[in-house]
């Protein structure tokens, strides 16, 4: 370790390493706080993110619930309105389809429902995504379904230390917090600062400055766009490249700043192209003063409009990879779109 | 040795007359404040549509004898009489049935999310078996913070085909959490019968599958279900878990504003009626000393009074504000 790092205790962790870190400094921190989900005790969860957290809070605080995502995920809601802060990890993100009730017509709409008059601070982590051979009901990115209901707030980090204080602030928002992890960035290491902060909900950022297009991408997209903005880099093109972070909401103002700058707006995600992320910003920029920056029309980079295969060559296809990524920003650039 | 027996119903030999007096009230309040409802709603008062419980008032009353407002309850679309036995107070009741800033949920939620958190009612629910779960949660709630709270579920026969009701309580009973599932057995979901839907004769019956007790009460004889719910509460709170309690009852009116009773008969519908749940408790209290005929007449009346006071209240309550319509979405900073 060098100086630098031991002042500011950053430590190098895995994103998994940042999330586990996080509950167990809420934990620590807050007695109600619990862990609710399938498997999460002796086994450690599906992607291990769990891992040997009961041993240290006990199976009353680190409940393994059965294969019940409807009532698991009710009994997170019906905790959380009377007095319990859980986190409710949905095994695999798709298995929230079969909760949708719990979290669309319950602890979203509760506290408007009722007036004010209670609230519901419970988080759910999403574990989302392609890219693990999974097929299709284990790979979804299902994140934009959520932003359209409003109460709830949706997040998607793309790195450790974002991991760890925006899991942190989800904890200490008194309304439910959905946050959704993509599955290969688990393993992904970086730099995370020891204890407790908090990484605000609803602010995106940007990952690299530039003056030729902006690419607006979340989750692991991010880390995508800015390999291919590397690339390009070479040529002379420079791109901005926005961590949306936050999807609902949704910070505008980042984004709108970076289009009057830019002139040129891409927007890479990993959910399926049509009525998702991409419609959205397109529309906010469309409808914004930024639209008449614009020197080129708004790309959309999404997924195939196709439930995601097995077939490892084409489940690659059906998600934007570096390469496609690279070769949409330079037809933007040299106008061919 | 000259003990006998005290064969009086289980109601009267268990509770002071003063509680049973304002339980007979409380029933009348239901009564009076459905049919204050309904009428409201036929001259237009009232917009949407409500599910009235006239005939279900003792299931309601006798549920909710025993819990203090820290107890939670969780109750269903047809939830008025579950609001008004667990203590709220029908002016801001009908306040939030006129949509109004003064009601209950600020005019926000109206007949199918009315609640009153401060008296321990988590709210009615617009979605059949939504509050199964919920209540698990709330049970979970006392025992992880160590209280001796229990939540009683309020659920319809229709609720007990959801997929939520099996998950609910088989998760209550393997957490031995501190829960009641009062079934209100009202024989139809809408208008499918529970001969219809329902593959055991007795909901009750379904307990055996989750390994807790299951009972099933004539839902209408008010000392009947306050005994069944006693027990249930007993076991709750010394940490033994949930029970099952099904209370056969009947909703004189139809499931809501829009039903054209094509699914009973009118032998049926007076049939129930003549089975009439306060009449019966009135008639039990005066049997038993605890009230007159003018005492009983006296605390109808008074029913009559508040209902017409708080319909009063609500009218001349200011409604929200237009440029409040997103408040209450988030928390506030």
């Amino acid at each position: 370790m060098n100086a630098m790092t031991q002042e500011t205790g950053l430590r190098t962790l895995s994103y998994s390493e940042a999330i586990r870190e996080a509950m167990a400094l809420a934990m620590d921190r807050d007695p109600t706080v619990i862990l609710m989900g399938e498997d999460i005790g002796v086994y450690g969860g599906a992607f291990q993110v769990t891992l040997d957290l009961i041993d240290r809070y006990g199976p009353d605080r680190v409940m393994d619930t059965p294969i019940s995502e409807l009532g698991g995920a009710g009994v997170a809601v019906g905790a959380a309105l009377t007095g319990l802060k859980p986190i409710f990890e949905f095994q695999f993100s798709d298995f929230a389809t079969l909760a949708m009730e719990q979290i669309v017509n319950q602890a979203a709409k509760l506290r408007y429902m009722l007036g004010g008059e209670a609230s519901v601070p419970v988080v759910f982590r999403m574990p989302a995504g392609s890219g693990t051979g999974a097929a299709a009901q284990h790979s979804q990115s299902l994140e934009a379904w959520f932003g359209h209901v409003p109460g709830l707030k949706v997040i998607q980090p793309s790195t450790p230390e974002d991991a760890k204080g925006m899991l942190l602030a989800a904890l200490d928002d008194p309304d439910p917090v959905m946050i959704f992890e993509h599955k290969l960035l688990y393993k992904m290491k970086g730099p995370v600062p020891a204890g407790h902060y908090l990484t605000p909900i609803g602010k995106a950022a940007i990952r690299r400055e530039g003056r030729d297009l902006t690419i607006v991408a979340g989750a692991i997209m991010v880390h995508r766009a800015l390999e291919a903005a590397e690339r390009m880099a070479q040529d002379g093109i420079d791109a901005e490249v926005i961590d949306l972070r936050s999807i609902r909401p949704i910070d505008h103002a980042t984004i709108l700043a970076s289009v009057r700058k830019t002139g040129k707006l891409m927007i890479v995600y990993e959910g399926v192209k049509s009525f998702g992320v991409g419609a959205e910003i397109s529309a906010a920029v469309a409808e914004s003063d930024a639209f008449d920056y614009l020197d080129a029309p708004i790309l959309r980079l999404g997924g195939a409009e196709a439930p995601i295969p097995y077939n490892p060559d084409l489940e690659r296809a059906a998600v934007p990879q570096v390469d496609t990524i690279e070769a949409a920003a330079r037809r933007m650039i040299r106008r061919e779109v | 040795m000259t003990d006998t027996p005290d064969n009086r119903p289980f109601a009267i030999r268990t509770y002071a007359p003063d509680q049973l007096r304002e339980a007979l009230k409380r029933m009348y309040l239901i009564r009076r404040f459905e049919e204050g409802a309904e009428d409201s709603y036929m001259r237009g008062l009232i917009h949407g549509t409500m599910h009235l419980s006239i005939g279900q008032e003792a299931s309601a009353m006798a549920t909710c004898m025993e819990l203090t407002d820290a107890d939670k309850i969780t109750s269903t679309h047809r939830g008025h009489g579950h609001c008004i036995a667990k203590g709220a107070e029908v002016g801001r009741m009908f306040a939030e049935f006129f949509g109004k800033e003064t009601g209950y949920c600020h005019g926000r939620g109206g007949s199918m999310h009315i609640a009153d958190v401060k008296t321990g009612n988590l709210g009615a629910n617009g979605i059949v078996g939504g509050g199964l779960p919920i209540a698990v949660g709330a049970a979970l709630s006392a025992k992880r913070l160590g209280k001796s709270d229990v939540t009683v579920c309020f659920f319809g026969d229709g609720a007990n085909n959801e997929g939520a009701f099996h998950e609910a309580l088989n998760m209550a009973a393997i957490w031995k959490l501190p829960v009641i599932f009062v079934c209100e057995n009202n024989k139809y979901g809408m208008s499918t019968s529970t001969e219809r839907s329902t593959a055991v004769k007795h909901i009750a019956e379904r307990a055996v599958a989750y390994a807790m007790p299951g009972i099933t009460v004539d839902g209408n004889d008010f000392s009947a279900v306050a005994e069944a719910v006693h027990h249930a509460i007993a076991r709750a709170r010394a940490g033994e878990g949930p029970s099952l309690v099904e209370n056969l009852t009947y909703r004189w009116r139809g499931h809501s504003k829009s039903d054209r009773n094509r699914y009973r008969t009118k032998e049926e519908i007076e049939d129930w009626m003549a089975r009439d749940p306060i009449a019966r408790f009135r008639a039990e209290l005066i049997a038993h000393g605890i009230l007159d005929e003018s005492g009983a007449d006296a605390i109808a009346q008074a029913a009559i009074d508040d209902v017409q006071q708080g319909i009063e209240f609500a009218k001349s309550s200011p409604a929200p504000a237009v440029t409040e319509l997103t408040r209450y979405v988030h928390a506030e900073a």
